[in-house]
């Protein structure tokens, strides 16, 4: 627990919202930025000088992680999910509607809520379904869900396939300023696919999926919401074609944003074995997508990192790799993944990194968050740029162990987690940490 | 029992080497080129315990080889079956309809079932690939793949090698073309692993939306123009269209199929003139292969069969047999 009045002294500020990195105060008042600036004067507040190696960021916000609750319990509940978020330097996550029963209706959103409160744990904002059951065809009652907390539509884990729902959700979204996300994938080119068509899956025996299949569907999606006016986003984006659609899209100034998940930036289709670990939707793609992914990171084009935290029981995963459910978990690891594989290999610097797992996912979402400009939640990312992370699916606070990152060894780490000047997550690996207090 | 000397007949030096390296045969990758070579040979020897009046060694007496047949499957259960009796191991069969995965368990809570009774060796068959690996991952037991899915077939591939070398003596630097559904075979699979390692030229036909994706990596040549593959080649190999895995229309009409595809006794005579006509088997006459070819003179498509039961026996000998226990404590 940290003192409330506070004056929090950092060696290293970055918030790219402010044009601030260096050495920084912050004063959090009633779980508030109240003031920002070198030297502080504490006004009867509690100093707490964190260590020089550590790095005060706005909170961090996965915008794309599946919960499983209400429904799939064995495999994720809120709880465990949003302990596995702080665990992993999250302070909110934006949870997609597939469960059981699809989140579709405000009553289900409204429960997603009230757990997510009793959690009392990161942030949870619920992402409602854009059409009624996921199935692509009734437009769901978006109001009544934006009124329950609902900060986006979407049919993940489905496409929006048919062109005209698309049109007529994102028309009827700009009306309450709130993006639709679309899993783009054109079903009848994915097939019975499991994995990336290419060398791997021929040598393996798998069913391919193009990297067509997402970009024949993004393209289409810059071209509605130019129609519509709408804002589309891309979830998790694999194919370089998709970024280059993406690309001309924000040329033209069409309302559309992306992301792109870690194990899209870091792994390829050549390290496909058997291991379900390594079945996503989209799948692993080819080198040449990895480095374009790279590149969108670098240049901007990108507008934010997301999980796509995927949680699946052990049992499902251990069946045959055809009939394996697609997924992997993320909250946990991609932190030190792309401080490891992002700043110190020199694709970005710390700014931009912020700006692409708060800055942005905030904007996009409408959500509180991703600054630390005065009035603004404390909610704070801590990092230990140096510090080193072994990853450990064994211990893991989300109840789901299918990462492909297993046994990794990666520099950078969480050191601690902040959610309205309050502690939630401190990592006692990392030295100095400990000047947070206890996580409460 | 010593183990089997290569029969005689041909020249080439003795291999060194008297089993596996793999614990498993899962791919045709599993196996190096003086691998094979000792498999073959071996293979020959264990032809000629098929010709004796009592066909029966026993050289897997007290092995327990179950075979795990969990997709539909006449010829390669049968000359497993075979191939074991024949060495006198002890057998049981498991057939996808029998099992308890109709009762919903999945394949890796069978495999521990099937594991608690300590077999020697699991000759798995099934649908999806991968699936042997997956069983190879949990089973102490030996696995040998009987054919996964669309992944591989290592047994078929070493005795369409094992015929070829019957009629050619060698197959480094023959010319093989590999027509028909490329896409969904995993004979295919197995047989450009192991033609490959031992060196032979390997061409691939078929139509373009049966092609296998990123062909240029395996190291073959890959046309869609019939007469090129078959031109001068030293074997002709058949793959079957497998209509059964074909979701979607890949090609027309299996009239138009034959047309360009179909290996007929007039595009036979590109090839050269002892060229053999292989297929792996169930046959479609009319579609892949003209029935005047697939039983004129110049198809081996029996022998194939026949063959099948020699190279079974060396692989379950090479892996499981009795000089395999000499080494282990």
């Amino acid at each position: 627990m940290i003192p409330d009045p506070c004056v929090l002294k950092a060696a290293r500020l970055v918030d790219p919202g402010q044009g601030v990195d260096g050495e920084c105060d912050l004063r959090i008042v009633d779980g508030r930025i109240a003031a920002v600036g070198r030297d502080l004067p504490l006004e009867g507040a509690t100093p707490i000088a964190l260590p020089r190696d550590l790095v005060v960021c706005p909170g961090f916000i996965d915008m794309h992680v599946h919960l499983r609750e209400p429904g799939q319990e064995h495999k994720e509940t809120i709880a465990s999910g949003a302990a596995s978020a702080v665990a992993g330097g999250f302070a909110a996550v934006a949870c997609m509607p597939n469960t059981t029963p699809v989140n579709d209706h405000a009553g289900v959103t409204e429960e997603i809520v009230r757990k997510a409160a009793a959690a009392g744990l990161a942030r949870v904002y619920p992402i409602g379904a854009a059409t009624v059951g996921s199935e692509g065809q009734r437009l769901t009652e978006i109001r009544e869900l934006r009124a329950a907390g609902c900060v986006a539509v979407s049919d993940d884990g489905h496409p929006i396939a048919d062109a005209l729902v698309m049109r007529r959700a994102l028309e009827y979204v700009s009306m309450f300023d709130m993006p639709v996300i679309n899993h783009c994938e054109d079903p009848s080119l994915k097939g019975d696919g499991v994995v990336h068509e290419g060398y791997r899956a021929a040598a393996l025996g798998l069913r391919g999926i193009p990297g067509a299949a997402e970009v024949v569907m993004v393209e289409r999606d810059v071209t509605l919401s130019e129609l519509a006016g709408g804002a589309v986003h891309v979830a998790h984006m694999s194919a370089r074609g998709s970024l280059r659609a993406v690309r001309s899209g924000k040329e033209r100034d069409i309302a559309v944003t992306c992301e792109v998940t870690p194990h899209h930036f870091i792994l390829t289709d050549d390290e496909l074995e058997y291991d379900t670990n390594f079945k996503m939707n989209p799948p692993l793609r080819a080198g040449e997508d990895r480095t374009a992914m790279l590149e969108g990171l670098a240049d901007g084009s990108i507008d934010a990192i997301a999980t796509d935290h995927a949680p699946h029981h052990a049992d499902e995963k251990a069946l045959e790799f055809d009939r394996a459910p697609f997924g992997v978990i993320g909250l946990e690891t991609a932190v030190p993944l792309a401080l490891d594989r992002l700043v110190h290999r020199g694709v970005v610097a710390l700014p931009r990194l912020v700006e692409l797992l708060a800055r942005n996912p905030a904007r996009i979402l409408r959500v509180e968050g991703g600054t630390l400009a005065p009035g603004s939640v404390a909610d704070l990312t801590i990092l230990a740029p140096d510090a080193a992370t072994e990853v450990a699916a064994s211990r893991f606070r989300s109840k789901g162990r299918n990462t492909p990152f297993d046994g990794w060894r990666l520099r950078g780490a969480v050191a601690a987690t902040v959610i309205a000047g309050r502690p939630v997550y401190v990592n006692e690996a990392v030295a100095g940490a400990e000047v947070l207090g206890a996580a409460s | 029992m010593s183990a089997p000397s290569p029969a005689g007949g041909t020249e080439r030096d003795a291999p060194p080497l008297s089993r596996l390296r793999s614990k498993h045969l899962l791919s045709a990758a599993d196996l190096n080129a003086e691998e094979i070579v000792l498999l073959l040979d071996t293979a020959e020897a264990m032809q000629e315990i098929g010709t004796r009046r009592i066909k029966k060694v026993p050289a897997l007496r007290g092995k327990t080889v179950v075979n795990l047949f969990l997709e539909p499957s006449t010829r390669t259960r049968t000359s497993f079956e075979i191939a074991e009796k024949r060495l006198s191991a002890d057998t049981l069969n498991i057939a996808g309809s029998a099992s308890s995965l109709v009762k919903g368990e999945t394949l890796a809570d069978m495999a521990r079932t099937l594991e608690a009774m300590a077999p020697d060796l699991l000759v798995v068959r099934h649908a999806y690939s991968g699936a042997c690996d997956l069983l190879a991952r949990i089973c102490d037991a030996r696995v040998v793949n009987a054919g996964d899915g669309m992944h591989e077939h290592p047994t078929q591939a070493l005795l369409d090698a094992f015929t070829i070398r019957a009629h050619k003596g060698s197959i480094a630097g023959l010319k093989v073309a590999i027509v028909g559904d490329l896409l969904h075979s995993r004979v295919l699979r197995s047989n450009i692993l192991l033609l490959r390692a031992l060196g032979a030229d390997v061409w691939l036909c078929g139509p373009s939306t049966l092609m296998l994706p990123g062909s240029d990596r395996f190291g073959v040549h890959a046309t869609t123009a019939i007469d090129e593959a078959v031109a001068d080649a030293d074997v002709v190999m058949l793959l079957r269209v497998q209509f059964e895995r074909m979701h979607g229309g890949f090609f027309p009409s299996v009239r138009e199929y034959f047309e360009m595809f179909g290996i007929t006794a007039e595009r036979l005579r590109r090839a050269r003139p002892d060229a053999i006509v292989m297929h792996p088997g169930p046959m479609n006459r009319g579609v892949e292969i003209a029935s005047d070819v697939a039983d004129g003179p110049d198809s081996v498509i029996l022998e194939q069969v026949a063959n099948g039961v020699a190279i079974r026996m060396a692989v379950l000998y090479l892996l499981a047999g009795v000089e395999a226990d000499e080494v282990e404590p």
